[in-house]
């Protein structure tokens, strides 16, 4: 397979970019593998593709039920961070932006990583101190994070409304420069590329119907394209890991909730940093086609449906126009629901399961994008090691039943609070 | 939209009900021991498709009601009081 470059990019312009060969195979299923991981998202392809990088497993492969990246991978909002501020989630996040940070290059794939910052917006003195405690402990993670005040986020986003009539008037931000967004098409494309090139299988269109276990231990899957064995299977199925864990018996302290997201008419440049709302929930940042990419809260109540209701969308928009009115007269041109794993802390699962050889990556409530590296790298040696690396030792499926929790928001168990 | 029919108030938007989750779950006895418990607080069977549920109707009569609804296409198929419903 070839290498992308500055030369091969030349040398097919001459031939009008008629010849570029498939960045990945098609294969058909074999009937064994080594590694079954289900979902082909980009927790799914990232696993495959560090499973094969740091591992040297490759007799694996990765099933889709519908087409690469076609689920949650290319339905969020494209946000990455580190700004957390329990520890095991900090070192977590920030492990994956580190990676994001060389992700282009490791990949040979431009994800479009792109650090323009994010500004979580203050508007009391409560949340200002709140802020410089979650500042604080980011920084004692090693993750960079400032606090500004009200001059300083005013100078970087004049177009916030700083009136006197601001219904949340803005007292300042807290702001992870090295926090952005990325490409997650790309994403989804590069780990396949990166996987498919190490001997990876990718199997699109192909349905995980049933998993077989034995005596305790899983002994391979049922699927749309006919049974295949394996010792090892990971989920990465994010949304749906309450139906797929079923077929193993498992029972999840998971909701299925949809959050909805949407994009404007495509603007000339203003917004140049990632901007959350800390008076609702609304978030914004400009893509480079210029369109604006909002986001809200959750629907509220359990849904598979991808699609939400006219209620949130108003409710999201109305926070948009008390930080931006000048969004007034802006019109939208799409929305789209994506299925969220809310768990009952808020936190990720990526562990080990009460049935051997069968592991379990999911849980990301909606933060799953940007733990997309870091998720796969962690994921992939715990299959490979049959142990938990120790940034996700604390995300084990029995941690609910130990008591052991990691809610970052304090919301008790509540999916749809988190 | 939603349209919920609560069973005292009549059909109203959704936006005036809160979602309280899962009826189906039910509070094992005060005996029934720490994994019995920690399946109720923390496990749910999250299904695709019909779910029964729970729904509060704050901005109404706030009292709440029993929902059957599809969480795979949002159609709602009846609500009830929460004591009459089918356990």
């Amino acid at each position: 397979m070839a290498r992308y470059s500055v030369l091969s990019l030349a040398r097919h312009a001459l031939t009008g970019h008629r010849h570029w060969p498939r960045a990945w195979r098609d294969p058909d299923p074999k009937p064994r593998y080594q590694v079954i991981i289900i979902g082909g998202g980009g927790h799914g392809l990232a696993t495959a593709y560090y499973l094969a990088k740091e591992h040297g497993i490759t007799d694996v492969a990765v099933l889709e039920k519908g087409w690469i990246g076609g689920g949650n991978t290319g339905r969020n909002t494209t946000i990455i961070r580190s700004n957390y501020l329990l520890d095991a989630n900090a070192r977590l996040y920030e492990f994956s932006l580190k990676l994001w940070e060389g992700l282009s290059r490791d990949l040979n794939y431009n994800v479009m990583v792109s650090q323009r910052g994010m500004v979580n917006l203050a508007h009391s003195d409560t949340q200002m101190e709140a802020f410089a405690r979650r500042g604080n402990a980011m920084r004692l993670n090693g993750i960079d994070a400032e606090l500004l005040n009200r001059e300083q986020v005013r100078e970087m986003i004049p177009l916030l409304d700083f009136s006197a009539e601001a219904r949340f008037p803005i007292y300042g931000a807290l702001l992870q420069r090295r926090g952005g967004t990325a490409r997650h098409d790309a994403v989804a494309w590069g780990f396949a590329r990166g996987a498919d090139q190490r001997g990876v299988d990718i199997i699109q269109n192909c349905e995980v119907t049933g998993i077989r276990v034995e005596g305790g231990h899983v002994r391979g899957v049922e699927t749309t394209r006919g049974a295949i064995a394996t010792d090892k299977i990971g989920i990465a199925v994010a949304g749906h890991s309450s139906q797929v864990a079923a077929m193993a018996g498992l029972r999840l302290p998971i909701e299925s909730h949809v959050l909805q997201a949407f994009v404007s008419e495509p603007l000339k440049p203003f917004l140049h940093t990632v901007v959350t709302f800390g008076a609702g929930h609304f978030y914004v940042s400009q893509s480079d086609k210029g369109e604006l990419v909002m986001g809200g809260d959750l629907d509220m109540y359990n849904s598979y449906a991808q699609r939400g209701n006219m209620p949130l969308v108003e409710h999201t928009l109305a926070g948009g126009l008390a930080l931006f009115p000048c969004f007034s007269r802006l019109r939208m041109m799409r929305l789209w629901g994506g299925v969220n794993d809310m768990t009952m802390d808020g936190s990720h699962i990526i562990s080990k399961t009460p049935i051997e050889g069968l592991y379990l990556n999911g849980g990301w409530c909606y933060g799953g994008f940007k733990a997309t590296p870091g998720s796969g790298w962690v994921f992939a040696y715990t299959i490979a090691q049959d142990r938990p690396h120790q940034l996700n030792e604390p995300f084990t499926l029995d941690r609910f039943a130990r008591g052991v929790v990691f809610d970052e928001k304090g919301a008790g168990p509540t999916p749809n609070a988190h | 939209m939603l349209l919920i029919d609560c069973p005292w108030c009549g059909a109203r938007d959704q936006v005036e009900f809160t979602y309280a989750g899962d009826a189906t779950v039910r509070r094992p006895d005060p005996d029934a021991g720490e994994t019995a418990f920690a399946e109720y607080v923390y496990l749910r069977d999250n299904p695709r498709g019909p779910h029964r549920e729970l729904w509060q109707h704050t901005a109404g009569c706030r009292r709440f009601l029993l929902v059957e609804r599809n969480t795979l296409t949002h159609e709602i198929s009846g609500t009830a009081p929460p004591r009459e419903g089918p356990q």
